[in-house]
């Protein structure tokens, strides 16, 4: 989960880094509380997952209260790229003499941490490190060792910060590193890391990606969801245990495990070229062991996308056996009817591997016509794609 | 001879008396696999029915070996005590640890690598997130179901369970020397490259998959080795072409990063590197199957 700005400002601020003070607002109301308690100039910046906002006019320099408001007016509602700005960060203003990075995340490649830290900061550090590679320092960090003061010094003197904010640097960088685990992140960014003409350093921005496996040891984690951002069928999928994205496509996917599913997804849209361009509506990946009450819960979450023509059913028997797995569609179907929902999307199921063919039967002697029975997946990619372009 | 799991190796499981590790001791002692024990520190010395096969509980991993001669660990134990698990496997300087659990933190995945490597590398994790290791015929541990297909001439290497099945399946008339299941985690111990350079020396191989899917680059990496150390044929498949930027699909590691970690960026790597690869699962069955 990556978190907003103003979360990452709080988060940081919670382990004892040097931030701005601030706050946040989701109206000009709460906006101008904060202005008046953070007193004189502030900046108002808007809170959304993405880069430009700077350019979109998303962030603006209050003289005082009064102004913060008027801007705050202005940001809240704003569209920047797609995204609807509902919150707005307020902090004091500080001056910069100069601008550096520093970052630790997640390296897949090399099965560890890394520190990237560079003097040339403010800018986006890819095109630095394209630029000026000499200007940017990556410096592995050992998981079970991690960040110590003799370890900050390393990646101080290997970034060459200047003589003057050496310490201070290094203070932060095991301060971050001590955030970075105890929260469980795979990124803490900060972008700039600002000096003051009067030689503080302060962490002028905050960008945190959070590990969703380890919510489980995080329960204050939850309420950093954004709510209002989450797609309503996400949600209802999430509160069913369901492993659901949504897309914005016409043909419903439903399949047992991730790979087998972002496959689905991928022949339904190679299927779908030939019929005006029908494209896959979600990802669905109901798991292994694929119950009545599971694939019911599952069906009810694709059925009621009104976006969806068709729902591709893609099963490999593996551990489940595909009687079973038949089983739990036609038993779905009718506990469908019985919640009150009326099923009238078709639906294509391909079954293969274990026990296919009681599988297959179960479906053929339940004869219920909404079900179509095509048993290799290329094939009932294209039914399913043709069926969603009837009518589009 | 197959790579890393063979009809002598001998298997532990690691939360044998959980349910999910209870249900695949059964199917793995089913499939002919020689499992010889288990491990639960607050059920030592009892002893489990499965069928008819009883096998000993131990208080830890060093114990199980030591009494069994065990070299292989299957581990089902749940995401908050995996990372002791694995260390506990790793102290115990066990040959293969293969970790079957889903959701472990990747702190703790990240933590029980370097654990393992500090101590020189000893033990080969393969996992976590995954179904395991399957040398058809031979050996089978993990969950991969071991009726799907008999031994045979391919190698298979995938970051996904269904995926592996669905081509083993579709190969089974051919079949598999050994097939591995890396797992669908940002960190993982074995790579597709670990499974590549063990097929390429293995005489029981013939032909590699490759299977792939988004996020990091593992097989931009893989493609890479290829080109420049394997030398027998090796078709490949990708999933993901239509996931979205900055979405996880399922998979904790299957997830596209601003323009890295994409399908195409993975397709166009493998086939620079001389690797066909096939459009959908078929199309790569059949690639796979005119080399036969």
């Amino acid at each position: 989960m990556d978190l907003y700005e103003y979360q990452g400002r709080e988060l940081f601020e919670r382990h004892g880094l040097p931030v701005l003070s601030g706050g946040v607002a989701t109206t000009p109301e709460e906006a101008r509380a904060i202005a008046e308690r953070l007193g004189g100039r502030v900046v108002v910046k808007a809170q959304v997952k993405v880069g430009g906002r700077g350019k979109a006019g998303g962030v603006k320099l209050a003289e005082n209260a009064e102004e913060a408001v008027a801007h705050a007016t202005n940001i809240l509602g704003m569209d920047i790229k797609g995204h609807t700005v509902h919150k707005v960060m307020l902090t004091v203003t500080a001056d910069i003499a100069e601008e550096y990075y520093f970052s630790y995340l997640l390296d897949r490649a090399n099965r560890t941490f890394l520190c990237i830290a560079s003097v040339a900061g403010g800018m986006d550090i890819e095109q630095v490190a394209e630029e000026a590679p000499d200007k940017v320092a990556k410096i592995a960090i050992d998981a079970n060792d991690g960040v110590d003061d003799a370890k900050a010094h390393e990646i101080v003197a290997a970034a060459g910060f200047p003589a003057e904010v050496a310490d201070q640097v290094a203070e932060i960088a095991v301060k971050l590193w001590q955030a970075f685990i105890a929260e469980d992140a795979t990124l803490v960014e900060v972008n700039p890391l600002a000096r003051t003409p009067e030689g503080r350093v302060l962490c002028l921005d905050a960008k945190v990606t959070l590990d969703a496996n380890a919510d489980f040891r995080h329960p204050d984690h939850e309420a950093l969801v954004d709510q209002a951002a989450v797609d309503p069928l996400e949600q209802r999928a999430k509160e069913k245990d369901l492993n659901y994205v949504k897309l914005d496509g016409e043909v419903g996917i439903i399949g047992n495990g991730a790979g087998l599913v972002m496959s689905t997804l991928d022949v339904v849209a190679y299927a779908g070229e030939e019929f005006g361009g029908v494209k896959p509506a979600n990802f669905l990946d109901i798991g292994g062991g694929a119950s009545a009450a599971v694939m019911a819960n599952g069906l009810e979450i694709v059925l009621s996308d009104p976006a969806v023509r068709s729902v591709f059913v893609n099963v490999f028997g593996g551990i489940t056996a595909c009687d079973e797995v038949a089983n739990g569609i036609v038993q779905a179907l009718s506990l469908l009817e019985q919640r009150g929902e009326q099923v009238t999307k078709p639906l294509v199921v391909r079954l293969d591997g274990n026990n296919a063919e009681v599988g297959r039967a179960i479906l053929d002697g339940a004869a219920n016509p909404l079900v179509q029975r095509v048993d290799t997946m290329d094939g009932a990619a294209k039914r399913a794609a043709e069926l969603a372009a009837v009518g589009v | 001879m197959a790579i890393w799991l063979t009809k002598d190796s001998k298997v532990i499981v690691q939360g044998m008396t959980g349910s999910e590790g209870s249900k695949h001791t059964r199917r793995m002692l089913a499939a002919g696999t020689h499992v010889v024990g288990g491990v639960n520190p607050r059920k030592a010395g009892q002893t489990v029915d499965f069928d008819g096969t009883a096998l000993p509980v131990f208080g830890g991993v060093a114990a199980a070996m030591r009494e069994t001669g065990a070299d292989v660990t299957v581990i089902f134990v749940p995401p908050a005590f995996s990372k002791a698990a694995v260390i506990e496997a790793v102290d115990a300087e066990i040959p293969l640890a293969v970790v079957i659990t889903e959701g472990i933190p990747v702190h703790d995945t990240a933590a029980f690598w370097a654990y393992n490597k500090a101590k020189g590398g000893k033990t080969r994790i393969i996992g976590p997130n995954c179904p395991g290791i399957a040398s058809p015929g031979a050996s089978n541990a993990g969950i991969i179901p071991a009726d799907i297909t008999g031994a045979g001439r391919i190698g298979l290497v995938s970051k996904s369970g269904t995926l592996t099945y669905q081509m083993m399946y579709e190969l089974r008339d051919i079949g598999f020397s050994t097939c591995v299941g890396i797992g669908g985690d940002p960190v993982i111990g074995t790579t597709h490259i670990d499974a590549l350079a063990a097929f390429q020396d293995d005489p029981e191989t013939d032909a590699i998959v490759m299977i792939g899917e988004i996020g990091g680059d593992a097989e931009e990496r893989a493609a890479d080795f290829i080109k420049a150390n394997v030398t027998k044929p090796v078709v490949g498949y990708i999933a993901g072409f239509t996931a979205p930027p900055g979405k996880t699909m399922g998979h904790a590691g299957a997830i596209i990063s601003g323009s890295s970690g994409t399908a195409e960026a993975k397709k166009a790597a493998l086939e620079a590197a001389g690797v066909k690869v096939g459009k959908t699962p078929s199309e790569t069955a059949r690639l796979m199957r005119s080399l036969f």
